[in-house]
């Protein structure tokens, strides 16, 4: 692990680099889910359930239940930039396209490549948030200026997805695999991490259960930014990422680099 | 002249299978050194070894007087892989394809316009510059990827069967660029397994089979020592021929259906064996590279 750390330089940036500007060069399909996903979920959700269900109790107050929701859709878009960046696209980059065959002949090493990947992950993750907040920004569901937080959070949120995408990455035998992390884990979290009812109306068990998962902390903090407060109980929710996050970057890494290097 | 490559005892193991076993070799500044050898014979793995992407096994590789184990970011910074699958980005043009490479080399940004158009020009791709990769035939994609190979000014340019699944025409195309490389004094490490490919470009070859070096000198050496400097040819010969060839002490190969005669006299063999063996078709032809492979892999390593 520790002569991982030591190869990674500030070369991955040069990864970095090239995907953000294949990114440029799509840039069209790639604004479609950050900016028609909230609009949809808002709709059917904000008029068709909210229609049934005002507002919801939260913490201590009552909040309409639109609003309620807002905050978890933007930590789910961060979870599935990032996810599937690191998963799908990665294995695309790995496999098909030998992307990381021709980058790894240059001066970078695999764990920079590696890096690299996860940075852009992370930062896909910020993108579709941000794209994603000027959207639901317009429906008046987000406070400002305490929803700014959001934008570094969301890089952090999107390191740790990114991070959990590249361990599924170096151990998927082939691309549909991901089918097992995708309904195992990523679906399950995005309903029940908070993102579309409170956990409190949940049984005991399941409310621990939630807590272990890192989208309700994702999506708590957020929630929090969005209604215009952070009190210190976030603090919580960051010292989970911020522990959880570089274990399993450095872990994901590793299993990339026993796959790729025979 | 100075060493650019020394492999001692360079060995691969992939569990049981010993992919590289226990090679040496030297590659000198200025050659175009070859590894010659069929399908799995470890020249792919000794390429992967020698730009530090591969873990050694056992043995020693310095690359430019460095330990391929200290030093790789050094000495990846100084060579050029033209890989053997087209490992283009797809969603790049030609021309974007060399300077998002030259990124990864830190080369300042003017110095990779600059160098991308030369390469390109000096690969007849300039034209295409805008073109994306997957408008590209084969052997264009080809040359992109030995120019961006290039992008470094590498001191050390290694080909990995470049012309394999090429047309002739395109085939040519690049050994062209391939000659010219070498007559700048550009050193060159070339895998292949076509025999016309070694010979047209390799100044000095080894013949690999089974990880292992069965023969290393210029070609045109090995085969003047090793085979001769003719052969008769013979086609659908009689099994009589095959008992006189025996008695006579010649060197010979055979395979299905012919009969390979190592001489340095062509014409004293004709002239015996004619009238008196007949068969289908008889000829006489300089020796090559295919005749000494035939001979090592043939008929000494199956004994």
């Amino acid at each position: 692990m520790i002569s991982l750390v030591r190869n990674i330089s500030a070369r991955s940036l040069r990864v970095w680099q090239r995907n953000r500007d294949v990114y440029f060069v799509t840039w069209k399909t790639n604004l479609v889910p950050p900016l028609l996903e909230p609009i949809l979920y808002l709709l059917a959700f904000g008029a068709g359930i909210g229609a049934l269900v005002h507002e919801v109790p939260y913490r201590g107050a009552m909040i309409g239940y639109t609003a309620f929701i807002a905050p978890g859709l933007l930590a789910t878009q961060v979870m599935f930039q990032s996810f599937f960046e690191n998963t799908y696209n990665t294995f695309v980059r790995m496999y098909y396209q030998r992307t990381f065959d021709a980058i790894v002949t240059t001066p970078l090493t695999l764990e920079d490549v590696m890096a690299g990947e996860l940075l852009w992950g992370a930062s896909k993750g910020t993108i579709g948030c941000a794209v994603m907040m000027a959207a639901v920004s317009l429906f008046g569901l987000i406070h400002y200026p305490h929803a700014l937080v959001i934008l570094p959070f969301s890089f952090l949120a999107g390191l740790f997805f990114a991070g959990l995408a590249l361990c599924f990455t170096g151990w998927v035998p082939q691309i549909d695999s991901f089918n097992f992390p995708t309904f195992l884990f990523v679906m399950p979290m995005f309903l029940f991490s908070g993102t579309f009812f409170p956990l409190d109306v949940l049984p005991r068990w399941a409310q621990v259960l939630a807590e272990v998962l890192p989208l309700t902390h994702v999506v708590s903090v957020m929630r929090e930014a969005c209604l215009g407060r952070l009190p210190a109980r976030i603090l919580w929710d960051l010292l989970y990422l911020a522990l959880a996050t570089p274990p399993v970057c450095l872990f994901g890494i590793h299993l990339m680099k026993r796959r790729l290097v025979k | 002249m100075s060493t650019v490559i020394e492999a001692r005892g360079l060995t691969k193991l992939y569990g049981y299978l010993r992919a590289v076993d226990g090679v040496d070799f030297t590659i000198r500044a200025g050659e175009c050194f070859g590894f010659l050898g069929p399908n799995g014979a470890g020249k792919t793995t000794t390429v992967k070894m020698i730009h530090c992407f591969a873990p050694l096994t056992a043995g020693d590789l310095r690359v430019f007087g460095m330990d391929v184990r200290e030093h790789p970011r050094e000495i990846k910074a100084r060579i050029g892989v033209c890989q053997q699958e087209d490992n283009l980005d797809p969603d790049f043009s030609v021309h974007k394809n060399l300077l998002v490479f030259a990124r990864y080399f830190g080369i300042p940004a003017d110095e990779r316009a600059q160098r991308a158009r030369e390469l390109l020009e000096f690969m007849g791709l300039w034209e295409r510059r805008g073109d994306g990769i997957r408008q590209l035939s084969g052997g264009l994609k080809r040359r992109l990827v030995i120019a961006r190979a290039l992008i470094n000014s590498p001191d050390l340019l290694i080909l990995d069967e470049p012309t394999t699944g090429l047309d002739p025409q395109s085939r040519h195309q690049v050994w062209d660029r391939i000659r010219n490389l070498r007559r700048r004094g550009k050193t060159i490490l070339l895998t292949t397994h076509y025999m016309d490919e070694a010979q047209a470009l390799c100044d000095r070859l080894v013949i690999m089979d089974h990880g292992r070096i069965l023969v290393e000198g210029p070609p045109a050496e090995l085969v003047r020592e090793r085979v001769g400097k003719e052969v008769v040819e013979v086609w659908g010969y009689p099994p009589e021929l095959l008992e006189h060839a025996r008695r006579s002490g010649w060197r010979f190969e055979t395979d299905t259906d012919r009969l390979f005669i190592h001489t340095d006299s062509g014409e004293a063999v004709l002239s015996a064996i004619t009238g008196k063996y007949p068969s289908e078709r008889c000829t006489v032809r300089m020796a090559g590279l295919e005749d000494l492979f035939l001979k090592l892999t043939g008929r000494e390593l199956r004994e």
